[in-house]
């Protein structure tokens, strides 16, 4: 090939890559061939930096149906009905175009949930933005991609009928250059229903069905495995362009096939389109599979075959149906309005060929594909600003009084109400929603076939993890898990995002190494296996990282659904109590930030033993009806959190902490809650079997005031904070 | 009671719909749109909400035409009872079967919450079983749902007891959460036996959800 340097280079191929493809193909490799490889071996399709760590993970337990290396991760949740979730980013698209890019990304979750066989019925998500609050030209365009990620999560989720239920949405400087959109989808299936990614069975045919292909999202995965640099601005066309409309469609004609035997199994092309899609589905079964690119669906014309194979055109799927059964399948989707062509047929020649009007225009064996795909042993080192950072105390700075510290904590866009957000959602169709965002803590949906509720919550602190990468990797493990017992559900499982920057920095590399032990020990001590997830590297703009940030989500079962514990105070005049022990920790924490503008310190100790007895105390409790409330108490500290439960229940409350230094209120020391309790006696006899420290600490009251310590405000006062501060913040500009 | 819900694409909330009505006892028959026939023993024809066609031209504006639509039409014009909601009353609307039209939300972006609504008129099956003046919480999810008419129409409208509901906060007082003339959130025909509001009663029928408000309003139906 000529100029084969220049073709390798803007493919992103290394010469070594190359070799390895000669090696397979035994010739030299076609242009189209040349882009099939390039995308498959991408970081996005192939993982090839992360592998080696994520083989590490923690993926069984007795009610986990399906592990990593689906379409999605899926639990079972009794009664012969099974959950299946993952979350995955769409960082990238999103940054360059917030509402296409974030509303694709729900778009994409969507059907790998569903093509596994199970309807969505919950969607969240975890967004991360720079700095919203100033009246700088960085603020006001971070303000505008909340703005359009927000609306182009709505609008998608909303058309689709799938209540988006929760989520976290923080606010980094590191950010600035690189937010990341993170969707998260539970679909519901019966255990013994569920589809698969699989093509096989010599002459069963290959059917597209969905959207045509359009040119929109042309080498999407190759794009997602780069550094954004001033040069890259301009790859909007690489964004692709959602119609939830179609997708709909898609979703309930899907739905309806799978009430019949006709298939042998499905997958949604999501990251490099068709290649994937057809790869992934001959490579499970080690067949091969003839396509005829001109019998797919085109959106316009003059398209070429390597369009076709690489577009990220959403809305499709491909299908492999048992012989003689096509006209059903295709039947289905045309009472849908939606195309549906055989494109072609497994073959037991163990190669992908494709054929353009007749003429094989690709040859490419299946498996080596992906069993050869590269895997990097990426150089690691630890990061040398992690020392110098870990001496950071709030001792080094002059004291503030505990009031103006908690003015200055209360108000920031982390802490207060994101209704702004979460209104723009439809939390409320398929009529399951019992705790949705706004209510703290995790959110809840009933199962109305079994009477039982699923918990989910996404977590990452991505200052913890700056600090301490495999610290705050487990403590966002340990985190989801306690949001979810904290409604009285017990966690079962994780799904994982992990967001890290540029891999070829080896102190990047290293974060992402930590990151992994982290998750790894955790999801053994706490038996949450991880069942599904994505790797999001590159994240990075100019050379400048952002801080890691594995968010997870996590998923737990409560037996009934009627006993779903709120979060919020619920009645006047009952006692409020504080579950584990305080200490001075402020490593990573909001007031270290806030009050000194400093991240650094050493974070709080882990003991999972602890966190197994808080969630055992307040799941136990909960089922022994002796609670009204119970909230985690995280960012901000003990103060923080009982002005949410103030605000959020409308309820007033009055508490003396008894800290060893004033100031721990604000502590973010792990594996701690607060309880407002029903039956003292039978909740204090529980926590000391269990041993584990609980504290009366005050009560709820009947006072439009909120009193922890010297920190004091009128709850009305508070509450207009705590409602209306987000939008004042988020629609200045408007 | 026959309850019939229309399926159109992009309709996502008949299976509630379906769901609720069957919970206060009615029996509950879903109807593709592409059909043109009501089953003879039709009692009422529900519009249930989504996004019929993508809403992307304007909202309910190209399901006018489906084949199912001009069926619905005649059983109204002859007297059969019809409830729309949410896209079913952006459909009533764009079928001119009720009067007015529907424009974007003020602040123009989606809005889902719980909302309070306030009985102005219950001489009409649909809130039979409720009392002027009575509050109701329910939710509401939607893009469009700013309601507009002619100053000269909306007295018409009060006069001859058309308008059902309208938006207000906790203790009555006024709140309008998308900017509808006169805060308006549901009306009927001059014949009442159309309806349509932008609210969602089918979502508030179990306590455990936050409301069961909207069980009184569909019960009307039942006698």
């Amino acid at each position: 090939m000529e100029n084969l340097e220049e073709v390798l280079k803007s493919h992103k191929l290394t010469n070594d890559e190359y070799q390895n493809i000669l090696k397979i193909m035994g010739r030299e490799p076609n242009l189209l061939e040349i882009k099939i490889f390039s995308s498959m071996w991408s970081e996005h399709c192939s993982y090839k930096s992360s592998k080696k760590y994520l083989n590490g993970f923690p993926t069984k337990a007795p009610w986990v149906i399906q592990g990593p290396g689906e379409n999605a991760g899926v639990i079972d949740v009794g009664d012969g009905i099974a959950a299946v979730f993952k979350m995955e980013s769409h960082n990238h698209p999103s940054f360059i175009e917030p509402y296409q890019g974030a509303a694709t990304g729900v778009g994409g979750i969507l059907r790998d949930v569903f093509t596994m066989g199970a309807r969505p019925v919950a969607n969240m998500n975890s967004l991360r933005f720079g700095n919203i609050v100033n009246n700088d030209k960085i603020s006001k365009h971070q303000r505008y991609l909340v703005r359009g990620v927000v609306a182009g999560i709505g609008d998608y989720g909303n058309c689709m009928g799938v209540p988006t239920i929760g989520g976290e949405c923080s606010f980094e400087e590191c950010y600035n250059g690189n937010i990341l959109v993170n969707a998260f989808t539970l679909g519901l299936a019966k255990t013994d229903e569920i589809f698969y990614g699989l093509a096989e069975g010599i002459g069963n045919p290959v059917i597209y069905v969905g959207s045509k292909t359009g040119r929109d999202g042309l080498g999407g995965a190759v794009m997602a495995s780069d550094s954004f640099s001033e040069e890259n601005k301009s790859l909007r066309p690489t964004v692709q362009v959602g119609d939830p409309f179609a997708e709909k469609l898609l979703l309930e004609a899907c739905l309806e096939l799978f009430k019949y035997d006709y298939i042998v199994g499905i997958q949604d092309m999501g990251a490099a389109g068709l290649t994937s899609s057809s790869f992934e589905m001959a490579g499970r079964s080690g067949s091969g599979m003839t396509m005829h690119l001109d019998r797919v669906p085109a959106r316009e014309e003059g398209m070429e075959p390597f369009e076709f194979m690489l577009s990220e055109s959403q809305e499709r799927m491909l299908i492999c149906a048992k012989s003689g059964y096509e006209e059903k399948v295709l039947e289905i989707f045309r009472k849908w309005d939606l195309d549906a062509e055989v494109i072609g047929e497994v073959t037991n020649s163990g190669n992908m060929e494709l054929f353009w009007h007749g003429e094989r225009v690709a040859d490419i064996p299946v498996l080596p594909v992906g069993e050869e795909a590269p895997i990097y042993d990426r150089p690691v080192k630890k990061p040398t600003y992690l020392d110098e950072i870990a001496k950071i105390s709030i001792d080094d700075f002059e004291k503030v009084d505990n009031q103006e510290a908690f003015d200055n904590l209360f108000a920031r866009p982390e802490v207060v109400d994101k209704s702004w957000i979460s209104e723009q959602y439809d939390s409320m169709v398929q009529t399951n929603t019992i705790k949705n965002s706004g209510s703290l803590d995790a959110s809840a949906i009933r199962i109305k076939e079994s009477g039982k509720a699923l918990s989910m919550s996404s977590d990452c602190n991505p200052r913890y993890n700056y600090i301490d990468p495999f610290g705050g990797a487990a403590a966002a493990v340990m985190e989801s898990g306690r949001n979810v017992a904290m409604s009285g559900a017990r966690p079962k499982a994780i799904t994982d995002c992990l967001n890290y920057g540029n891999p070829e920095n080896p102190e990047i590399m290293w974060q992402f190494a930590q990151g992994c032990y982290g998750i790894k020990e955790a999801c053994k001590a706490l038996n949450t296996p991880v069942v599904s997830g994505n790797v999001s590297l590159y994240n990075e703009t100019d050379g400048e990282g952002i801080y890691p940030t594995p968010a997870i989500a996590m998923v737990g079962v409560n037996d009934d659904a009627n006993k779903t514990l709120p979060s919020a105070f619920q009645n006047e005049n009952s006692p409020i109590y504080l579950i584990g022990e305080t200490k001075s920790d402020f490593g990573g924490s909001l007031y270290l930030k806030k009050v000194y503008k400093k991240v650094g310190g050493i974070l709080p100790k882990i003991d999972y033993e602890q966190e197994l007895k808080l969630w055992e105390l307040v799941i136990e409790a909960n089922r022994q009806d002796l609670l009204y409330c119970a909230k985690d108490i995280n960012v901000g500290g003990l103060v923080i959190a009982l002005a949410k439960m103030s605000c959020v229940g409308d309820i007033g409350s009055t508490c003396r902490a008894n800290m060893k230094d004033g100031r721990d209120i604000f502590s973010e020391s792990f594996s701690r809650a607060i309880v407002e309790v029903k039956d003292e006696k039978s909740f204090k006899k529980l926590a000391s079997k269990i041993g584990i420290k609980v504290e009366k600490i005050g009560n709820t009251t009947p006072k439009r005031e909120f009193v922890c310590d010297d920190v004091s405000a009128d709850l009305d006062e508070l509450k207009d904070i705590y409602f209306h501060k987000f939008s004042q913040i988020i629609e200045q500009d408007i | 009671m026959k309850v019939v819900v229309a399926v159109f694409p992009g309709t996502n909330c008949e299976i509630d719909t379906k769901y609720a009505f069957e919970k206060i006892g009615a029996s509950v028959e879903l109807v593709f749109h592409k059909s043109d026939k009501l089953p003879n023993d039709t009692d009422l024809v529900v519009l249930p909400g989504g996004f019929s066609y993508g809403d992307y031209l304007r909202s309910a504006a190209i399901s006018k035409f489906s084949p199912i639509m001009s069926t619905v039409i005649k059983f109204a014009n002859s007297g059969g009872r019809v409830l729309g909601i949410c896209n079913g009353f952006q459909m009533l609307l764009e079928t001119k079967l009720l009067p007015g039209a529907m424009k974007r939300n003020q602040k123009t972006h989606f809005i889902s919450k719980y909302q309070h609504l306030k009985v102005i008129n219950n001489n009409n099956q649909f809130l039979s079983k409720l009392k002027v003046g009575d509050i109701l919480n329910i939710p509401i999810a939607h893009g469009e749902g700013n309601f507009f008419i002619s100053d000269d129409e909306i007295k018409k409208l009060y006069d001859k007891e058309q308008v059902l509901l309208e938006y207000c906060d906790e203790l009555g007082n006024e709140e309008n959460p998308n900017g509808s003339i006169s805060s308006i959130a549901c009306l009927c025909n001059a014949k009442k036996n159309v309806f349509g509001l932008m609210p969602h009663p089918e979502r508030a029928i179990e306590a455990i959800l936050g409301s069961n408000d909207g069980v009184k309003m569909l019960e009307g139906f039942l006698e």
